[in-house]
């Protein structure tokens, strides 16, 4: 069931300068989009668990309940990964659960369990019956060459993560989360989503999708409102931007990661140090038991930003793809209404039957300018959010890192003062001692 | 201590000069309460400077040349500021001052110079020993190298120091005079080859041990340290890209477009503080340096007493010999295999004339070597004395200096952390205006 997918990173635009070497990111293309994996030798035990943990971070799971807490209706969480292994492939299962009180489903509470391919082919259907409305991306299909790998559990729950936010943006949108497609998703049976799946437009509607984007392209649309103009021009800049900041999200990282690899070796040499000394070996061991917990600390921090920020900012790298695509969906309809109305024009017979048609298709631009204009206020409210609680958390983390070292900085430096004012008393220690006057109470 | 001589006279003269309270703090380690050199004056390196000028093979090269000021410290004083003795002196020439005080003073652990070329450095610092950087630290270094003989109670009397500090002109002259490069020379082709003592005083062996140790030790945790100010300033400095495209970014955003921007700014001036952060971390190498360079001054001591102990135990072994000779012309045995035994088994036994003549001269060689041998005694007793003096005298000092290298490292990490915490706090303010 492939179809020409536009890849949503094809299009990255790099060609923001940054001072230092960024760019090391490749895209692995796999031999079926539809598989995440193909593997004949599958070694994985059948229905092994990868995480069985928490679902979401607490943390989310009630900020999701307070925002709309007297509205929403209803509730999805995606987890617990499991691999799956047949003949020919190797895949992963997520579990999805549901609890809504709304009265289109038939129970309150569902589990079901979906693979990659299914949630992009939700996506695509809601695209299809909704192409000016922005549908948040899916995490990516194709795997980032040298960055993670496949079967790595970081990567599964990074990715569980991704999935289990892209179905809650459907369950908040009101327009989106109505979608009949959605509900079966969230409801059917495996063998009942196949035979869904199947029918209705599919395959064949998207190509012409395609051709016609690619039609549009060429066409061209000659009178866009201003509003759909400025919101491209935003668009272009945007993606350029949030591109620059995920790179320099990852750049940051890579180099955390190896600072804290070459901190490391900080620790022994002090121990080993401490071991010819006599007088000075409690104060390096004391130095390198401060290394020790402070590459603990920066351990800490890389996880945050690689749990956190890095796929945050990435998110939107996609979501700016998203929006451009939306955006050729919408021109696409106008440029339908006018190369019709152009062969209006043009032709002395059938003027009934073509203008019924002009008018059915100005309907639907209209109706879907006005979705768009609806959304794109949605969509920048969600993304202001979503950035200022990115960089708000990696903010707090860096506070909480920068704490954390100080407080183990201080507690040595006031184990080796006390020592120095109970050896001698008029050993003039100057400028050190009057930072010291700041933080501890010392007796001089 | 050289920092509280130059305390007492503050009110005199301000000697400081660019230093960062660390550097200072440097000096102010060295706890030899006021040498008789240093209540008479104070020294100080305080300046360098390119010079070009003709060379011994009449070839153009650019040197540089540090100023050393010397000020008569006069508790008499009606507090003017008197004006310093100033002089230059090139790097080389304190390299022969050291080498004077090495072969002169054998039993010192004799402080070190600092590098000749930049080592450890990571990438940002230049290795180019006319950048200004690195000049800057050697002049600190010079510093502390006369501040540390000054210091000292055996070297700072020197009159060679002395007159280094003092006489401008001649003065290469007057060390070659004292004649030290020949010891220099016969001494330094001993010491290189390889000995083995019979005997080896189990202090000094300890003692090259640990100088081993200390050397290794801190030469590899000097190449992690520069490995990690590397990736330091690599994290810092990504940082500024953040500024740029937050700055690039606020342009197009209504409500974000402040919050991004003020935002932004934190992050420059976050991807700033690592330049002083870092050159701060160099003032720990420079500490950490110094020992390493010790060390290797720690070592050529115990290599010279153990020198010492070779010649003597040769000495010994040279006088142990020709008594025993003696002893086989007195009485006409042979003991050991030699071939005079083995010749006059042959060709016959000698006269006792010859014998007497013989007898004769060994004697006199005998007492020869006997005095030979209780000189060297006595020159390897006063050597192991005087050289555990100093020892002592250095391991306090090492105790001392290192202890508060490591203190300073703290206080300096603390104060990163606080100025990480200050500028992630503003920053997180502006992100919860975004």
């Amino acid at each position: 069931m492939s179809g020409i997918i536009v890849d949503p990173t094809a299009e990255s635009a790099s060609t923001q300068e940054i001072t230092t070497d960024v760019s090391e990111r490749m895209l692995d293309l796999d031999e079926d989009d539809d598989l995440e994996v193909f593997s004949k030798d599958a070694t994985l035990a059948d229905g092994s668990l990868f995480n069985a943990s928490m679902p979401t971070s607490p943390a989310s799971m009630i900020n999701q309940f307070e925002e709309d807490a007297d509205e929403k209706d209803i509730f999805v969480t995606v987890d617990n990964p499991e691999s799956h292994v047949t003949a020919i492939e190797t895949f992963i299962t997520y579990r999805v659960l549901t609890k809504t009180t709304r009265s289109e489903f038939d129970s309150c509470e569902y589990e079901v369990r979906r693979r990659y391919q299914d949630f992009h082919w939700l996506k695509g259907r809601l695209e299809e019956a909704h192409p000016t409305l922005i549908v948040h991306p899916l995490p990516e299909k194709f795997v980032m060459k040298g960055m993670v790998e496949r079967f790595n559990e970081d990567f599964i729950e990074t990715r569980r993560k991704a999935l289990h936010r892209f179905l809650n943006r459907i369950a908040d949108h009101p327009i989106l989360s109505c979608s009949e497609d959605f509900k079966i998703f969230l409801t059917a049976e495996a063998s009942e989503l196949t035979t869904h799946k199947k029918q209705g437009p599919g395959f064949l509607s998207r190509m012409g999708d395609t051709v016609r984007a690619v039609a549009a392209t060429v066409r061209g649309v000659k009178n866009r409102p201003e509003e759909f103009t400025a919101i491209q021009e935003y668009v272009d800049t945007f993606s350029q931007k949030i591109n620059s900041l995920d790179k320099v999200a990852l750049r940051i990282l890579k180099e955390q990661k190896e600072y804290l690899e070459d901190l490391k070796e900080c620790e022994p040499m002090y121990t080993l140090w401490s071991g010819s000394e006599d007088e000075l070996a409690e104060p390096l061991r004391g130095m390198a038991g401060c290394i020790d917990r402070c590459c603990r600390e920066t351990g800490e921090q890389v996880n945050q930003l690689s749990e956190n920020l890095v796929p945050a900012l990435h998110e939107y790298v996609l979501c700016a793809e998203t929006l451009k695509a939306v955006l050729r969906r919408r021109d696409n309809i106008q440029a339908d209404v006018e190369a019709k109305s152009e062969t209006l024009a043009n032709k002395m017979t059938e003027r009934e039957s073509l203008k019924e048609e002009i008018d059915k298709l100005e309907d639907k631009m209209e109706f879907a300018n006005n979705a768009l204009k609806g959304d794109w206020e949605r969509w920048q409210k969600n993304m202001r959010e979503d950035i200022k609680a990115a960089f708000m958390c990696t903010a707090e983390k860096n506070i909480d890192y920068y704490e954390k070292c100080l407080a183990v900085w201080e507690s040595f430096l006031l184990s080796q003062r006390s020592d120095l004012t109970v050896e001698s008393s008029g050993e003039q220690d100057p400028a050190p001692q009057e930072i010291a006057k700041d933080e501890a109470p010392q007796a001089t | 201590m050289a920092d509280s001589s130059s305390e007492e006279i503050a009110v005199i003269g301000n000697t400081d000069l660019t230093a960062a309270e660390l550097e200072n703090n440097r000096n102010n380690t060295m706890a030899e309460a006021g040498t008789a050199l240093l209540k008479r004056m104070e020294i100080s390196v305080a300046e360098a400077e390119k010079r070009t000028g003709k060379n011994a093979v009449n070839m153009q090269e650019t040197y540089t040349v540090y100023l050393i000021e010397t000020r008569a410290v006069d508790t008499a004083t009606d507090g003017q500021n008197p004006t310093p003795d100033t002089l230059w002196r090139r790097y080389s020439e304190f390299e022969l001052l050291r080498n004077y005080l090495l072969v002169t003073y054998p039993f010192i652990v004799v402080p070190p110079l600092p590098e000749k070329r930049a080592e450890f450095v990571w990438h940002k610092l230049s290795a180019d020993n006319m950048d200004p950087d690195f000049v800057e630290r050697r002049r600190a270094g010079l510093e502390n190298f006369l501040l540390r003989v000054a210091s000292h109670p055996v070297l700072s009397n020197d009159k060679i120091f002395y007159s280094f500090l003092t006489e401008e002109n001649g003065w290469k002259e007057v060390v070659f005079e004292t004649g030290f490069q020949a010891k220099a020379d016969s001494r330094l082709k001993a010491l290189n080859a390889t000995f083995r003592v019979k005997n080896p005083d189990k202090r000094f062996t300890e003692l090259k041990l640990y100088s081993d140790e200390l050397q290794s030790v801190t030469s590899q945790l000097l190449r992690v340290r520069a490995r990690v100010a590397d990736r330091l300033y690599g994290v810092y400095k990504v940082h500024g890209n953040y500024g740029r495209v937050f700055s690039e970014w606020s342009a197009i955003e209504r409500d974000m477009g402040d919050g991004l921007q003020s935002a932004g700014h934190h992050m420059d001036a976050y991807a700033a503080s690592v330049d002083d952060i870092l050159e701060e971390e160099e003032h720990y190498a420079d500490q950490l340096k110094e020992y390493l360079y010790y060390a290797e001054a720690l070592r050529t001591v115990c290599k010279k007493h153990e020198l010492l102990q070779y010649e003597l135990e040769v000495d010994a072994q040279d006088l142990t010999s020709k008594k025993q000779q003696r002893e086989e012309l007195a009485t006409g045995t042979v003991r050991t295999f030699s071939l005079k035994g083995m010749t006059s088994k042959l060709f016959g036994q000698e006269t006792p004339e010859q014998r007497e003549a013989k007898l004769k001269v060994l004697e006199e060689q005998i007492t020869e070597a006997e005095n030979l041998v209780i000189q060297k005694n006595a020159e390897c007793e006063e050597f192991v004395q005087k050289a555990w003096v100093d020892m002592e005298r250095f391991k306090e000092q090492k105790d001392r200096d290192l202890k508060e290298a490591l203190i300073s490292y703290a206080v300096m990490q603390i104060s990163v952390c606080k100025k990480g915490i200050q500028v992630w706090t503003n920053a997180k303010e502006c992100f919860s205006k975004m």
